[in-house]
């Protein structure tokens, strides 16, 4: 009896935590499939289902190809973060030098000014470069945004390994490369693919840059995109629309996380715990 | 006779190829336009862009910016600051041209003639020491809307002042709440900390007579008597007549409470009357529009806060002829009229509120268009770059007296020191 | 002669270090250090956006200055201070709650079910929607007239009235966290699980065998060895909760009540185009960052920074 109590209770506490999370979610996606005057009526279960406003993000302005934009950043993003960040986590996790706690905080400095003080700055860089208006520059300047918090928790990740494990291939006369890809690369695998997904939903997400930075539509981003929907007129706010662009741009980064998540929460465990 | 398809195809191919060329041979040049972003907006002007290729021969590339104005002047703000030349025709907001005054080019070498057809005081906003920065698009003001039912119902005429408003709004509410409507609101309208309570707190100000905060001649006028008993009567609405949610309402949170059959009176702008008798609307054809009420006292008169969107060319662009040329195109007689009929756009120019298409298009244009005419501009032309202080500070003040946390006397005494500052006695 | 072939391979180490940090450091160098360094030195001018290049020299004015008897400057601006005190409210308050309600969520999906999986999914639903999405939906999911928040509150009888969540100072500030909460619980839930799954489970038999209490068993046993955990998620949230700005902007504008360091840098730095005080007001919050990151990492300094040296 007691026990079944507890299951029951149980069972309750999940549910109310689903609808806590995903409530927002849910109507968001019901409000997607309204239109007009609808969205200023409360509903609690769809009243119609009518795809026209998914159909009109795709055909009023190159959407998919917005999306295809955002991938290919999120993941150049990702791959170079990670590249950058697995070697210098090496060193800021396995060697010892002078200087190495006050380079990490000098990293974590990076991360504590507010984005629109770095706007102009970052402005003038892309346009030095010659990146204006090219998906590089959105690359380039979500650096600031990803290093930071990559070096971060690999290099944490890093320090938790062992001591035996390196000794053993030094021994065998492996140089540090080596060392990086044969021997940390894999058992940090899970520790990337949590980092890498961090810094893919930050990629995703991101907007002021995206903004200033890219000036066509057929280079824009996605967020930039739902940002881009407009109503009728100046002031009217085309909710249905807004909403059905983002359960669209949601859906893949669910796709992904339920892909991962086993290496995700694996990944996680593997660093920030022990010692 | 099999060779005569190949001859036709064959010039037909040299036909098309010198029709591609011929353009280039006289210099075509391809401007780029920021306008609108998607939707009825965009399709409108990508098609009037088009027309202008036809008859130019030049070649023109929409931008799209953000429909948000705070986003799309930021955007501008870093294109112009750094001299890019990426952007020839800017869409701009009717208070931009004091900000952006530095970055854009005087029109009136290129224009000739086209500026003295629209409204007066639309062009006199433009011109900023003496040089035609901008030539307007479409106009805006602020309306009052009202629900023609209800007014009906308990007899009652529609207001001409803001006391009356708030007597009729209190009897309306009162009266439909005792027979069970229980959410029902006398009046909303923009009581969010932006831009949109500066339009609104114009509005109450002005037509007290109580002036537009500045005077043209950079003078603070905001702390008079007028201005005092305008903001005292509005901060009396809050928990009465208006919800306290007000206080952060924008144009579409106030109408969703409107549309949804939830007020008496709304104060907004003249989009949301296509959307109010849109064919799902809950107060659909219970709807009447009326030029905003006038302030007691003798220089009480109605006032509709100036809104809309013009065009200028930027300071960076590699053919300003070609983009001024655009620009007088776009602003024309011809092209605002395509506009009002298909999109509602309101037109800049007198002459089209009396042209028969135009009306038949949008019935209310005619009974607004006194509101259009004598609508009161922000004092954004006077303070030039510092309007957007300018205005902070005054919706600041204003949502402190609204939200009850500051006396309109007190509070508007401060405030005339404040814009003192910002303005340096007056100098700007 | 061991010493020093000892050295040598500490040397050929460290050169190795740099070496792979070079990267790194370089990419970080490109990409942070002129745009940091720009707002540093704008900060001391007078520059307006428009027009960067004909900046003054004015030294410290922005941040503070004496006139007439009279201080001006940011640090002598009540906004600033109500920025400040808003700010950290925010950052402590979502922060402490974010920790509690994540570490309650990850005892849950710590427990064994079905569709766990899927719920490990779900919880990181909030997480992944654009924050400027989700933030404007929360805006119109509590509005005071048609927001669903107060149908559901009224239909359950918990409230007599429609609050006006976004437009009551009282509750603004209180109902921007709320959402902040909602939307980054999920990362501390995610990093909590993790380390509770990396727990042995030798101590909880022992600790069953001996019938102690499950609520005893979590604060003594569980709790401090989740900490190394707790401390990375704290950080990177404090450091994010500080420089709070679209939820906000998005949710209220520019109001008072929610003012956070970010919108008022924001709002000086765009509205005002006032590029020299904008970046002064940058540095400041960079530099109350700064301290209480070096606070924050000194008090935990063994677990985050130098250990094992």
């Amino acid at each position: 009896m007691m026990a079944l109590a507890r299951a029951v209770a149980f069972r309750l506490l999940v549910a109310a935590l689903l609808a806590y999370l995903l409530f927002p979610f849910y109507y968001a996606v019901i409000t997607s499939m309204k239109g007009g005057s609808a969205i200023f009526s409360v509903d609690y279960w769809p009243s119609q289902i009518d795809f026209s406003n998914y159909a009109r993000i795709f055909s009023e302005q190159p959407f998919a190809l917005n999306m295809l934009n955002s991938v290919l950043v999120a993941f150049a993003v990702v791959a170079l973060s990670l590249l950058l960040g697995l070697t210098a986590a090496f060193s800021l996790g396995r060697i010892r030098f002078r200087g190495r706690n006050a380079l990490l905080f000098a990293v974590l400095a990076v991360s504590m000014f507010p984005q629109v003080a770095v706007l102009s700055g970052m402005f003038e860089l892309v346009r030095a470069f010659g990146l204006y208006n090219s998906l590089l520059s959105l690359v380039f300047s979500y650096m600031i945004f990803t290093l930071p918090f990559t070096v971060w928790v690999l290099t944490s990740f890093m320090r938790e390994l062992p001591h035996e494990i390196e000794e053993a291939a030094i021994m065998d006369g492996a140089g540090p490369w080596t060392l990086v890809v044969r021997i940390f690369l894999p058992l940090l695998w899970p520790a990337m693919v949590t980092t890498g997904l961090l810094a893919f939903i930050v990629a995703w997400n991101e907007f002021l840059f995206a903004l200033t930075f890219i000036l066509s539509n057929e280079q824009r981003t996605v967020p930039v995109a739902i940002a881009l929907i407009t109503g009728g007129s100046e002031f009217e706010l085309p909710w249905g629309g807004i909403m059905a662009a983002s359960v669209t741009v949601t859906l893949p980064l669910i796709v992904l996380v339920l892909v991962f998540q086993r290496r995700l929460v694996a990944g996680l465990t593997a660093g920030a715990v022990k010692g | 006779m099999k060779w005569m398809p190949r001859v036709i195809g064959a010039i037909l191919v040299l036909f098309s190829a010198l029709a591609m060329v011929r353009p280039a041979a006289s210099e075509q040049v391809e401007i780029a336009i920021s306008c609108g972003a998607v939707g009825v907006e965009l399709q409108l002007c990508s098609d009037a862009v088009r027309a202008w290729e036809q008859a130019s021969g030049h070649r023109v590339r929409i931008v799209s910016t953000p429909n948000s104005s705070t986003e799309r002047l930021a955007l501008y703000q870093q294109v112009l600051a750094a001299g890019a030349s990426d952007i020839d025709v800017l869409q701009i907001d009717v208070i931009w041209p004091g900000i952006l005054a530095p970055h854009l080019v005087d029109l009136a070498p290129h224009v000739g003639g086209a500026a003295e057809q629209h409204f007066p005081n639309l062009i006199e906003n433009d011109r900023i020491g003496g040089k035609l920065l901008a030539l307007p698009w479409w106009t805006d003001a602020g309306v009052l809307y009202y629900r023609r039912d209800l007014l009906e119902k308990h007899g009652l005429a529609a207001p001409a002042t803001w006391q009356e408003m708030t007597e009729v709004a209190r009897a309306v509410q009162g009266a439909e709440r005792a027979a069970g409507h229980r959410d029902l609101w006398g009046f909303v309208f923009q009581g969010r900390a932006y831009e949109g309570l500066t339009c609104n707190i114009l509005e109450w100000v002005d037509s007290h007579g109580g002036g537009s905060f500045v005077a043209d001649d950079g003078k603070v006028t905001i702390d008079n008597a007028a201005a005092r008993s305008a903001l005292a009567l509005a901060a009396s609405w809050i928990g009465d007549i208006a919800p306290r949610g007000v206080l952060n309402y924008d144009e579409e949170a106030a109408r969703g409470v409107f549309q949804s059959g939830n007020a008496v009176f709304m104060r907004n702008w003249p989009y949301a009357w296509a959307l109010a008798q849109g064919a799902d609307s809950p107060v659909r054809g219970k709807v009447g529009v009326l030029a905003l009420p006038r302030g007691t006292g003798e220089n009480g008169k109605t006032s509709g806060t100036l809104g809309g969107w013009h065009l200028a060319v930027s300071r960076y662009s590699r053919h300003p002829k070609e983009a001024a040329s655009l620009v007088t195109f776009l602003t024309s007689p011809a092209q605002q009229k395509i506009r009002a009929i298909r999109g509602a756009y309101n037109p800049t120019i007198p002459a089209l509120y009396e042209d028969a298409e135009v009306l038949a298009a949008n019935p209310f244009f005619g009974q607004l268009f006194d509101s259009f005419q004598n609508a009161v501009a922000r004092p954004s032309s006077v303070t030039g770059v510092h309007y957007n202080r300018v205005s902070s500070a005054i919706w600041r003040a204003g949502h402190e007296i609204l939200s009850g946390n500051a006396a309109a006397d007190a509070r508007l005494a401060a405030l005339a020191v404040e814009l003192n500052r910002i303005g340096r006695r007056g100098r700007w | 002669m061991a010493a020093a072939a000892h050295d040598s391979l500490t040397r050929a180490r460290v050169r190795t270090a740099w070496l792979f940090l070079a990267p790194m450091l370089l990419v970080l160098a490109i990409v942070a250090l002129w745009p940091l360094a720009r707002t540093l030195l704008l900060s001391l001018t007078d520059a307006s956006l428009g027009n960067a290049g004909a900046a003054r020299f004015v030294g410290f004015e922005n941040y503070l200055v004496k006139e007439d008897g009279v201080w001006y400057g940011l640090l002598a601006d009540p906004l600033w201070w109500l920025a400040l005190r808003n700010t950290l409210t925010f950052a402590f308050v979502s922060v402490a709650a974010e920790v509690v309600l994540g570490t309650l969520i990850a005892l849950i999906l710590n427990a064994r079910f079905r569709f766990r999986g899927m719920m490990r999914a779900a919880v990181l639903v909030p997480w992944a929607i654009p924050t400027v999405v989700s933030a404007k939906m929360w805006a119109w999911m509590l509005h005071d007239q048609f927001g669903i928040v107060n149908d559901l509150l009224l239909r359950l009888g918990l409230i007599g009235a429609p609050l006006a969540w976004l437009a009551n100072a009282d509750l603004a500030l209180w109902s921007v966290i709320a959402v902040d909460v909602w939307k980054t619980t999920p990362f501390v839930a995610l990093l909590v699980l993790a380390a509770l799954q990396m727990l042995p489970e030798d101590c909880y038999e022992a600790a069953r065998v001996d019938g102690i209490h499950p609520v005893k068993v979590f604060f003594f046993v569980t709790l401090p060895l989740i900490r190394p955990a707790l401390i990375v998620a704290v950080i990177f949230r404090f450091l994010d909760a500080m420089r709070v700005f679209d939820l906000v902007y998005v949710m209220t504008g520019n109001a008072d009540a929610t003012l956070t360091l970010s919108v008022h840098a924001r709002q000086i730095l765009v509205d005002f185009q006032d590029a020299g005080s904008g970046s002064a007001a940058s540095v400041l919050l960079f530099v109350v960052i700064a301290l209480l990151s070096v606070l924050c990492l000194l008090a935990m300094r063994g677990e985050v920074l130098g250990r094992r040296q």
